[in-house]
């Protein structure tokens, strides 16, 4: 502890001293912190001892992993940071993969963890883990505080990089005695950062090529991606939409960015996406990808995506531009300042040739599942939702099937109203996102359709949606699979499925337990014993008012359906292939 | 094809941890790394060698441009400029005749002779990469026992106004 030498550095003798955890508490409140997610520890004793008088409400989480998804649920629903709080050492890895689903799906984060004191770093001290060396991967930014009189600088950049250019989590790392430590620093008036300028000066020469482009297409398409949602893009996205008749089709993150009620909207596009989207890719002449990164996911084989398209890729990352497609003209800059941008030089259009066939696939293949009669199917289960909540729950979802059903058969309206662990594919993400969600939502319906798999990966946290009152339905989706593995194991490894059995059905002799219920575990009994109100349901017609008493009750809820096992989501593009390989059992 | 990469960056500690991170954590090699002071001291300069196509060239110029610690990216292959390797090698000597071979070339290089042992001798070398490398093929018939590189460092001919401004 080196409270002295930080003492005397201290320099207006008219500031009051104050504590380094005194500077985290204040740091967080001007930063408009509502809710703080957390786990306390030995190396972050000082900061909550102060947050014993905090103005902001404190979420103690079961898991640090549960903080990070629900500061990260409770950004993505909001779209201001996050912010959590955890201790050194175990608790500070607990979050790395909430720190790197956040990453990869660029939302706004401040994790803060506790470290031990400076003069231990590096000596294997109980609790200690090179953290700022583990989550450099994972964050935008990180930042070890090596004296007090830095934190207050510290916390307003760490919030002011967290939320603008293309947003991500950054963590602060503050060690035992810099809390325990007095300084008079107070926080900057504005932040400025010699190294960083989140801001692009719009190009005029790019816009007037870019509106150009748009005026001579004759099949453009608008391909939309999460960087919309975080530019707040929706409006002026509509507007460039109507004005060229130009269709929408969006990837998985920016889901509700465009009314999918709209006659213009495509749906998702990629793997999973509709028909209609990925054939319009694949003969589209122009392609416009506003805040998307041309996924994998999304673009199947690389070298025969949108080929008989020119491109055009609007990104606030300067390095996304043609990292994997080409792009025949980029556009660095936040979506929706570039859109305005172009908009009054972009000439009414109607494309009528190109809607109509556009309007030909729609029709044709819309989002379909079979019907079945002795089994319960996800999709229905989706389709009342949406029904049930007249299309305003804000949908949370976990990773797989479940995922993938919910985006699929649900009409998306509004932005930030479907949220999801996109790039990284975190299981476990949806309960506590949910919470974080909610938190952020209050009054609004919350759903997290999750499955059976991902949902017992961090089920502890539904304790905490009953201790603050945080009334989200869990719908868990519950096929007795690891869904998505199992539907791969089916479709590419000749039906062989390895480690996917969930439930005792079909298991082998050894490995049954007669004296347990076939499904294992019993989702409703571990819902009531946390104090949650659950029900399992088998059918169509009990799905309705489960949902409808769920939502209309205001408590913490788990339904568990109990649904086909073996349903599979489709259309299915495989991995690495072009849109004529697209798989599509409906019937 | 080689690339110089000029960096200017924040004096900072783990600022050389994260470049150094990124480059290797995409997959990319990075052939030399040089850093060191510039006249303002908070601000250090970088300079790195990557082989790679222009394609992975520029993916690497827009990662690093895009760190927060980071002030400016250069790609000094694009532009005019002079490049400078130290090397420090130490040559085995089988004999006089051999010693004054070495010490011949080593002239033809205007390299210095800065150490002789009774079998090798330790030349100090400075050039650009190409003549470094002509260098070190006209020692290796003499058998190097030892050698240290500082890596390439690189500056512009041209005023720096012209250097490729971050963002």
């Amino acid at each position: 502890m080196n409270d002295k030498a930080d003492t005397d550095r201290s320099s207006p003798a008219t500031q009051p001293l104050k504590t380094g955890a005194q500077c985290v508490v204040d740091g967080l409140v001007k930063a408009g912190c509502e809710v703080l997610f957390g786990y306390p520890g030995g190396a972050v004793l000082d900061i909550f001892n102060c947050l014993y008088e905090a103005p902001f409400n404190f979420v103690l989480t079961r898991h640090e992993q549960g903080a990070v998804h629900m500061a990260d649920g409770y950004a993505r629903a909001t779209g201001k940071a996050g912010c959590c709080l955890v201790t050194s050492g175990p608790g500070a890895t607990n979050t790395v993969t909430g720190l790197a689903t956040a990453y990869m799906d660029g939302i706004p984060l401040v994790c803060i963890t506790g470290q031990v004191a400076l003069n231990m770093i590096g000596n294997d001290a109980f609790q200690e883990a090179d953290v700022i060396g583990i989550t450099r991967p994972v964050t935008k930014h990180n930042f070890l505080v090596r004296n007090a009189d830095e934190l207050p600088d510290i916390i307003a950049k760490a919030f002011y990089i967290a939320t603008t250019g293309k947003p991500g989590p950054v963590v602060i790392d503050i060690p035992k005695n810099v809390q325990k430590a007095k300084t008079a620093a107070v926080p900057p008036e504005k932040v400025t950062m010699r190294a960083y300028h989140p801001d692009v000066p719009i190009n005029a020469a790019e816009i007037a090529q870019f509106a150009e482009r748009i005026n001579r297409a004759s099949r453009p398409l608008l391909y939309v991606g999460g960087g919309a949602i975080s530019g707040g893009a929706a409006e002026v996205l509509a507007q460039l939409a109507h004005k060229a008749n130009i269709p929408v089709t969006t990837t998985l993150m920016a889901l509700g960015i465009f009314p999918e009620t709209d006659p213009l909207s495509l749906h998702m596009l990629g793997m999973h996406g509709s028909v209609a989207a990925n054939y319009a890719v694949d003969h589209c002449d122009l392609l416009i990808s506003a805040g998307a990164r041309f996924d994998d996911r999304v673009t199947g084989k690389i070298s025969s995506f949108a080929s008989k398209a020119a491109i055009v890729h609007i990104d606030i990352d300067r390095s996304s531009i043609s990292k994997s497609v080409r792009a025949d003209l980029g556009v660095h800059g936040y979506v929706t300042p570039v859109l305005e941008a172009v908009l009054p030089f972009v000439k009414p259009a109607e494309h009528a040739e190109w809607l109509e066939q556009v309007n030909r696939w729609k029709e044709r293949f819309p989002f379909a599942y079979p019907q079945s009669t002795d089994a319960l199917m996800p999709q229905y289960v989706i389709e009342q939702i949406d029904a049930v909540s007249a299309g305003k729950a804000v949908v949370v979802t976990d990773v797989g099937q479940n995922q993938m059903w919910a985006a699929q058969f649900f009409r998306y309206t509004r932005p930030r109203n479907f949220i999801t662990s996109g790039g990284l594919g975190t299981m476990g993400f949806g309960l506590p996102a949910a919470i974080g969600a909610q938190f952020g939502r209050r009054g609004e319906p919350v759903v997290c359709v999750t499955g059976d798999g991902g949902v017992q990966m961090n089920f502890q946290e539904l304790v905490v949606a009953v201790e603050h009152r945080v009334p989200i339905v869990v719908v868990i989706l519950n096929n007795g699979f690891l869904g998505m593995v199992r539907q791969w194991q089916e479709l590419f490894y000749g039906r062989r499925y390895s480690g996917v059995m969930l439930s005792q059905h079909g298991r082998a002799p050894n490995e049954e337990i007669p004296e347990a219920p076939g499904y294992l575990p019993d989702f409703v009994k571990m819902a009531e014993a946390h104090g949650a109100c659950a029900r399992r349901i088998f059918k169509e017609e009990e799905v309705g008012p489960a949902l409808r008493e769920a939502l209309a009750s205001g408590k913490t809820w788990v339904i568990e359906c109990i649904v086909a096992p073996e349903a599979n989501v489709f259309p299915m593009i495989p991995p690495g292939s072009h849109v004529a390989e697209m798989i599509n059992r409906t019937v | 094809m080689k690339h110089i990469i000029n960096c200017l960056v924040e004096n900072q500690p783990g600022v050389l941890a994260r470049i150094v991170g990124l480059i290797s954590g995409r997959g990319y090699n990075i052939e030399t790394l040089n850093v060191g002071p510039t006249a303002d001291p908070t601000v250090s300069k970088m300079t790195i060698v990557v082989p790679g196509d222009s394609h992975i060239i520029e993916q690497v110029t827009h990662q690093l441009s895009k760190q927060v610690d980071v002030i400016e990216v250069v790609n000094m292959t694009n532009r005019r400029h002079l490049d400078r390797e130290l090397i420090l090698v130490r040559v085995a000597t089988v004999n006089h005749h051999t010693r004054a071979e070495i010490v011949d070339l080593a002239a033809l290089f205007m390299a210095r002779v800065v150490a002789v042992q009774e079998d090798s001798v330790t030349i100090q070398m400075v050039g650009n990469q190409e003549t470094v490398a002509d260098f070190l093929r006209l020692m290796k018939p003499y058998s190097i026992v030892d050698i240290s590189r500082t890596g390439v460092i690189a500056v512009g001919r041209d005023a720096p106004e012209s250097a490729a401004k971050k963002g």
